[in-house]
């Protein structure tokens, strides 16, 4: 009789390990970027493109720099907790706007609302290159001296944001 | 409306699977007759039912109704109408709709095909694949409604993933899905036997071919994505132990093993609980195959944005369906008993070590597979395993398997002996020795790995070169007649296994003489590849009906003859710019494919430039075709005919008497 438990055993051991798995991000790689300095960009601005903004003009301050496209299905998915955040004035969002149009963009932003402080242009992705970027969605936190604290690949989720980002950015401004 | 009438449907369907799944198994335990007979219609009804959900969303992707949110983020309305409707199985949703669609499918065929089986069998068969398709269509229904609307509907839709847009793509997921979900059936049967304490001779009669037939779709839907992988992909590789890849071949590994093992029961009554057992674990591998590509568990290709309540529904659902199905192996299964005795040698002991292999190299997969999830279960590391691994593990497992199927098919039942066998298998052995080690040579450079390889291939032909003659050498008649008198079972097997050897042939002729270039060429330029020369002519933009392409041209040339020109595409779709698709320019022929595809443009006129030539490649899926067809040959055996018209007339006579 025992012997016949034995497969029910190894699937129970495994459900087990599979439902551990389930609240693991196997996309969470641990990125080379966090805790480096960001990454120096001078980009033209989205809203007036004869004028430029660079990562500098954030210093002294936190804030987050948000890579997203009109062509982005999951950008529309994690929209509306930006808009909230945006909303509630906790942190400045810059958006990077990545390989996109730039009409395209202005459009979607009328359409979906916009959350952004402001959104610079990054047409080839040559920005987004140096950040690493490989999937849009993609948010970095940064700390007022400009060094990437925290990095969100795919669509920002409400528990990420009040179980991670947002008690760190809390954490951040008090230093 | 439409919309409305497929959820509506949809509903209807979970009702009728909920009653076809408590009803009938109910009645079987009770007696009551009634009870039982519901089984067929409610399995008709309920297929009839999801297909209507399947078409009326499949309606909705044809017309490109975009008030539907799944049809506004896996659609356009540039689509060619033939991918449009393959967009219905392009999403999350669409594709578990699918997978309650086959369901149905099958159970109802099983349904029709089942007038020869006893009422307590087929209530019980068709219960528990009520009970599957019922916990499905509610994960449908709670966490994965196709048909959600989306107010205000989108001007436009977000367009199908141009990696789908593609023939193999509208073929390979229903053929895949057929044969994942075909082996719930199968499993439906080893239930029955469990529940009802039948377990014999009869019963793997019954369950073969259905095994059989799964084991044939599943096998062309393999090969289907790998040969999608080869040629849309643009890396000139056929096979890349992907997760999601994995999880399709483990049920395609152990049902290769319930084949064999079915084999074994049906003809000797051995193997029985082992049987059973494998019927479980496979129809199991194919739902955790579903779970590790719908929940998001693992890196894939398919996991943007994954939803975790849909992981736990899964999860719990498999707990749920397998659990109670090993659970119920534990307590009935120690009643069984063994069945015939063997010996150590013997086509049974063949049989066992072929399964016993296939299980441990399913077992190899599994871990390889897993073992990132249980490395950050238990360490919190996050690593992940590549085809190292698996090669490493894969082909020592193999290949005794492959020595087994040459030895295997000409061994007497219960016992057999190793100075016969070795007299009867000694030219076999001789030849294939012989051109393996000579035909390397031939081809220009010999090397160990292809020697071995052809090895293997060559010694299942000639084996079953003798098996076949032995066969054959006591009918009279002309050679025709002679190998018509053998059963189409014979034949099939025979098939498949050649099959494998051609399959055998092309990944190792491709693995040992293929040649690639990366290269970057300007406008002019030339490279030669595999005794093929090159050259570079330039890139025209062309227009598709909804993508602008950069399109190559290539003369190819061997010594200085002209022999084609090759036109490689990078397509950049109009919904989705910044994902621009290769198409490579492939030559198919029957001793090799010359591939040529384009990378990146850097600079002036010129490209970074694939250029391949992979000799043989062709017969790996090739060979997956003659494996299936094999068992489509082996499912058209007459006895099973004629066993069925029996057991209809000895049910009838029962029921008269």
């Amino acid at each position: 009789m025992w012997r016949y438990l034995a497969p029910l055993a190894a699937f129970l051991v495994l459900a087990g390990f599979l439902y551990v798995g389930l609240g693991l991000n196997p996309r969470e790689v641990p990125s080379p970027l966090v805790d480096k300095p960001a990454p120096a960009f001078e980009l033209a601005k989205l809203a007036q493109p004869d004028q430029t903004f660079s990562r500098d003009d954030m210093k002294g301050k936190v804030w987050m720099l948000n890579v997203w496209a009109s062509w982005c299905t999951a950008c529309r998915e994690e929209h509306p907790l930006l808009v909230d955040i945006a909303r509630q004035g906790t942190v400045p969002i810059v958006g990077l706007n990545y390989k996109d149009k730039p009409e395209a963009a202005k459009q979607w932003l009328a359409q979906w609302g916009d959350p952004y402080k402001l959104s610079v242009q990054d047409p080839v992705g040559r920005t987004g290159i140096e950040y690493g970027v490989y999937g849009v969605p993609e948010t970095f936190v940064i700390d007022k001296n400009g060094v990437i604290r925290f990095k969100q690949i795919g669509p920002i989720t409400p528990k990420v944001w009040q179980e991670k980002m947002l008690p760190l950015i809390r954490q951040l401004e008090q230093a | 409306m439409i919309p409305e009438i497929g959820h509506f449907a949809l509903i209807l369907a979970l009702l009728i699977a909920l009653l076809q799944g408590v009803l009938p198994i109910v009645g079987a335990a009770r007696g009551i007759g009634p009870w039982m007979d519901l089984a067929r219609p409610a399995a008709k009804a309920q297929a009839m039912f999801v297909t209507l959900a399947f078409g009326c969303l499949m309606w909705s992707f044809y017309v490109s109704d975009f008030s539907v949110q799944n049809v506004a983020s896996n659609s356009n309305s540039l689509l060619p109408w033939y991918y449009k409707l393959s967009a219905t199985w392009g999403s999350h949703e669409g594709s578990i709709l699918l997978w309650t669609l086959m369901l149905a499918w099958w159970t109802s065929l099983v349904a029709f095909f089942s007038r020869h089986l006893p009422r307590e069998m087929v209530a019980r068969v068709i219960g528990t694949l009520g009970l599957v398709s019922a916990g499905f269509i509610l994960f449908t229904l709670t966490t994965s409604d196709p048909f959600d609307r989306l107010f205000p509907a989108a001007p436009e839709g977000r367009d199908l993933n141009p990696l789908l847009q593609d023939p193999g793509m509208i073929f390979h997921p229903p053929m895949l899905y057929m044969g994942y979900v075909g082996f719930a059936v199968p499993f439906a049967f080893a239930i029955a036997a469990l529940m009802g304490g039948r377990l014999d001779a009869a019963w793997a009669r019954w369950t073969r071919p259905w095994t059989t037939m799964a084991w044939v779709f599943l096998t062309l839907g393999i090969a289907l994505g790998s040969w999608w992988a080869y040629y849309e992909l643009g890396w000139g590789g056929w096979w890349f132990w992907d997760p999601v890849e994995n999880a399709s071949f483990m049920p395609w590994l152990t049902g290769t093993a319930l084949v064999h093992s079915l084999a074994v029961t049906e003809k000797r009554g051995s193997f029985k609980t082992w049987t059973v057992l494998l019927a479980i674990i496979t129809f199991s591998m194919s739902l955790l195959g579903t779970f590790l590509v719908r929940s998001g568990v693992l890196t894939s290709v398919h996991a943007f944005a994954t939803d975790p309540e849909r992981g736990v529904f899964i999860l719990g659902f498999l707990i749920f369906v397998i659990g109670s199905s090993l659970l119920l192996f534990a307590w009935r299964a120690p009643k069984v008993g063994l069945g015939g005795k063997f010996a150590n040698v013997s086509r049974e002991s063949m049989l066992l070590m072929n399964n016993v292999l296939l299980v441990v190299a399913m077992g190899a997969v599994f871990l390889g597979t897993m073992y990132p999830l249980f490395l950050d279960a238990i360490a919190g590391t996050k690593i992940s395993v590549g085809p190292p691994y698996f090669d490493a593990v894969f082909a020592p497992l193999m290949a005794p398997l492959v020595f087994l199927m040459g030895v295997g098919p000409l061994s007497r039942w219960k016992e057999a002996k190793i100075p016969d066998l070795a007299t009867r298998l000694r030219w076999a052995a001789v030849v294939a020795v012989v051109t393996a080690v000579l035909v390397p040579v031939v081809l220009g450079r010999w090397s160990w790995i292809v020697s071995g390889g052809l090895l293997l291939a060559f010694w299942i032909v000639a084996s079953a070169v003798v098996n076949v003659r032995e066969h054959i050498r006591n009918v009279r008649g002309s050679l025709l007649t002679r190998l018509a008198s053998q059963p189409r079972a014979f034949w099939g097997m025979n098939l498949a296994h050649l099959g494998v050897a051609i399959f055998i042939i092309g990944v190792t002729l491709v693995k040992g003489y293929e040649t690639e270039r990366d290269v970057r060429m300007a406008v002019g330029d030339v490279v030669s590849v595999g005794g093929f020369t090159f050259k570079f002519e330039g890139v025209q933009e062309v227009q598709g009906p909804n993508y602008v392409a950069a399109r190559g041209t290539f003369d190819v040339s061997k010594n200085g003859r002209f022999i084609e020109k090759l036109y490689p595409e990078k397509r950049s779709y109009l919904s989705n710019r910044a994902m621009p698709m290769t198409e490579a320019a492939i030559d198919s022929s029957i001793i090799g494919d010359i591939y040529v595809s384009l990378g990146e443009p850097v600079g002036g006129d010129a490209w970074t430039v694939r250029a391949y030539y992979k000799p043989f490649v062709t017969w790996i899926w090739w060979g997956c075709v003659a494996m299936a067809l094999g068992g489509l040959v082996a499912l058209s055996d007459r006895r099973y005919r004629f066993a069925r018209r029996r057991e209809a007339s000895a049910a009838k006579a029962a029921v008269t008497a």
